[in-house]
């Protein structure tokens, strides 16, 4: 097959200066010797500079040799955590700043959605503005004229076109601004995070604009954190890590590989013998999230099994049950169950290492992150407790439909729905 | 790997382009969206007033009573032979014009950061639309100052014979507009290191209104010789006494003029070479 390469970037890279061992300018150090002089903070360091490794003396790279080719079609999401240098790359690609090394080439034109709806003059009506903002972004008014129609209808506010548009809401502002960015027919579309606003019918009709888009041979690059959309639009993901690529690839590997990484959640639990929750009689030896795949992040439909091992040291008559709550991201308590209220095999246990299980079935709970409580009962009575067991989160990978915001609710059950 | 020749590359972005050459078949390719930013200077600028573009008109009439009064009639500065009223028309018009240029342009990169941090186009094209929207602000002024004068020669006596040098009006414009584009770039690109000298520039143009020929003629000045060198060298002063031999008659100053439009290109090239290489830089810094 055939490649056409739209982008090609080589080596770059792009520095930021900190300036805290003075400023490049007579202006820069006056204000740094200002600012101490009223036992300030040197005004020049940048706040919240949190990737230490990217720091190099007085220099912070943002991007340290980023190299990487586009095909013309694809859809290339590019993911990272933030300060990653996602924003920098996006910034550099759409020409508003420059790298300080490395060459970046693209053929046809490129439009980015760095923020829709910018230029706006709020004193002149949604129409003037549309020509307007048109025109920033690149569009001949030949093209707007044209187009006219089209760009009111996508943005479903007919009604208030001609008002100005200080009086319109910010989801209406938005709105406008992305019906206006959406009908540019640039050869490449460079989208950050727009998903995050609008209705979900205002999604639905994005998304279906992103895919028109892509079927017409252009190639979109897709910036955002939201998993679920880059694992269904995307064909291709760069992982940027620290100003470098980290893994470039098939999109399925690169997401589960950055999910991976940034799940900060203990799913296994072990505890030493003097460490040990519990009473001198029994201890709790190890909690954990067990799925198919150990590597793999949970996602929606995946069951898993909680594990509770323990060890009993001095109870003889085996009257033990051991019981769960599983609270979610916002503290709300998810379900609680407990062994002996479902096991139907539910023997006196012996002395020594032993192992209770609970299977959660998949599509059963919403995407969040969970955390465990292990109730430990002796007779039923409550023997201890342990707040501090494990916490996993369940992903959003895979998703039919339209909707990519977060659903409500505790419990996203696959429900059987009919009509009549 | 493909290997692509250059020729088949749209857009190559390199760490620094040459600063000495303005990409002016891009500027071209956005001239609807100069067109655009004039016109919507033009319209919003009165959007919510009662009087609308009477202002327009208002404005440069309410300076000129103001001048007449205060430095016509009671510190008797202005030249015999003309009306006052005429007199200061005549030099405030194009100072208005000369002044907004300035004030507005050198605030560019300040008053439009939003837009600039966010989306990539020429960043002349907003100076360059400030300039066109003044001047034509500046031609409907002009047209006023015509009808004054119309009025005067009909109703107050004033026998008005225009000169022939009116034909050199438009490259005096030209000048005028070239004068305050250059400076205005030249400070808009210092002011995004230099916060304060924003402050200073509209404080600066005030104060060089007094050292130009719009308040006091040239010829009262003409015995104080510190006062004289310092109009002398306000390329603005040459316009100004331009403008008004060109309507009322009177020698034109062709070293001045000279003077200026060699200021001018000077001022042109150094704020367009600074202008270039702020603009690149100018997201790193906000």
């Amino acid at each position: 097959m055939e490649r056409t390469l739209v982008i090609q970037a080589e080596g770059v890279r792009k520095r930021y200066r900190l300036g805290q061992m003075g400023g490049a300018t007579l202006g820069e150090d006056l204000n740094v010797w200002w600012a101490k002089m009223r036992g300030k903070p040197n005004p020049l360091i940048p706040i919240g500079q949190e990737n230490d490794s990217q720091r190099v003396g007085t220099d912070f790279w943002a991007l340290r040799d980023v190299s990487f080719e586009v095909e013309k079609g694809e859809i290339l999401g590019i993911i990272g955590k933030n300060g990653a240098g996602k924003s920098t790359l996006l910034k550099l690609l759409s020409r508003i700043t420059l790298p300080t090394e490395g060459v970046i080439r693209m053929k046809g034109r490129v439009s980015s959605l760095l923020e829709v709806g910018t230029g706006f003059n709020p004193e002149l009506s949604g129409r003037d503005n549309i020509y307007l903002n048109g025109a920033i972004l690149g569009m001949k008014s030949a093209e707007i004229d044209r187009k006219l129609e089209d760009i009111i209808a996508f943005s479903g506010i007919e009604h208030h076109i001609d008002s100005p548009v200080k009086r319109y809401s910010s989801g209406m502002k938005v709105r406008l601004g992305f019906a206006v960015a959406a009908h540019l027919e640039p050869e490449i579309l460079i989208i950050d995070e727009v998903l995050a606003v609008g209705d979900a019918e205002f999604q639905r009709k994005c998304l279906g604009k992103m895919k028109d888009v892509a079927q017409s041979g252009r190639t979109i690059l897709f910036v955002s954190h939201n998993m679920s959309a880059v694992h269904s639009l995307c064909t291709r993901v760069i992982w940027l890590h620290n100003g470098a690529v980290r893994m470039d690839g098939e999109t399925d590997d690169v997401v589960r590989a950055y999910l991976n990484t940034y799940s900060e959640f203990s799913d296994e639990k072990t505890w030493s013998a003097d460490a040990a929750p519990g009473t001198p009689e029994l201890k709790l030896t190890r909690m954990a999230v067990e799925r198919s795949n150990k590597d793999a992040p949970i996602t929606w439909a995946d069951p898993f099994r909680i594990a509770i091992g323990f060890r009993n040291i001095g109870i003889d008559d085996g009257d033990l049950n051991f019981g769960i709550h599983v609270y979610n991201g916002e503290d709300i308590l998810a379900f609680a169950s407990s062994w002996r209220e479902w096991s139907t095999d539910t023997p006196p246990i012996p002395r020594g290492d032993r192992t209770v299980w609970c299977d959660v079935p998949g599509e059963l709970l919403n995407s969040n992150d969970y955390r465990v409580v292990l109730n430990c009962f002796r007779q039923g009575k409550l023997l201890f407790r342990v707040e501090d067991t494990v916490a996993f989160e369940i992903h959003d990978t895979k998703r039919e439909g339209v909707w990519y915001g977060k659903k409500k609710g505790v419990f996203r059950p696959r429900l059987k729905w009919g009509s009549a | 790997m493909q290997q692509s020749s250059p020729a088949t590359w749209d857009t190559v972005i390199r760490p620094q382009e040459a600063w000495w050459k303005p990409d002016l078949r891009e500027f071209w390719h956005y001239r609807d969206l100069l067109k655009l930013l004039v016109l919507r200077d033009l319209t919003s600028q009165y959007k919510q007033t009662i009087l609308g573009p009477l202002w327009l008109v208002l404005q440069p009439l309410l300076t000129t009573l103001t001048y007449t009064v205060m430095f016509g009639i009671v510190a008797r500065l202005a030249p015999k032979g003309i009306p006052p009223m005429l007199f200061y028309l005549s030099g405030i018009v194009p100072w208005t014009c000369f002044a907004g240029v300035v004030n507005k342009t050198s605030k560019t990169f300040v008053t439009n950061a939003a837009v600039l941090t966010k989306v990539y186009f020429p960043r002349l094209i907003m100076p360059v639309s400030t300039t066109i929207s003044s001047l034509a602000t500046f031609l409907i002024q002009l047209g006023l100052l015509v009808v004054i004068i119309g009025l005067y020669a009909l109703f107050g006596g004033f026998h008005w014979t225009p000169s022939s040098n009116l034909i050199f009006l438009p490259a005096v414009i030209l000048l005028m507009a070239l004068l305050g584009l250059g400076a205005g770039i030249l400070v808009s690109a210092l002011t995004t290191k230099y916060r304060d000298l924003g402050f200073l520039v509209s404080f600066g143009v005030q104060l060089l209104m007094f050292a130009s020929p719009v308040i006091i003629p040239l010829e009262k000045v003409a015995q104080h010789a510190t006062m004289f060198t310092v109009l002398k060298l306000n390329p603005m002063t040459p316009v100004i006494t331009a403008t008004r031999a060109m309507f009322f008659g009177g020698e034109m100053d062709w070293h001045g003029l000279a003077y200026a439009t060699c200021f001018a290109v000077v001022l042109c090239t150094v704020g367009l070479g600074i202008f270039q290489r702020v603009e690149r830089s100018f997201a790193d810094v906000v």
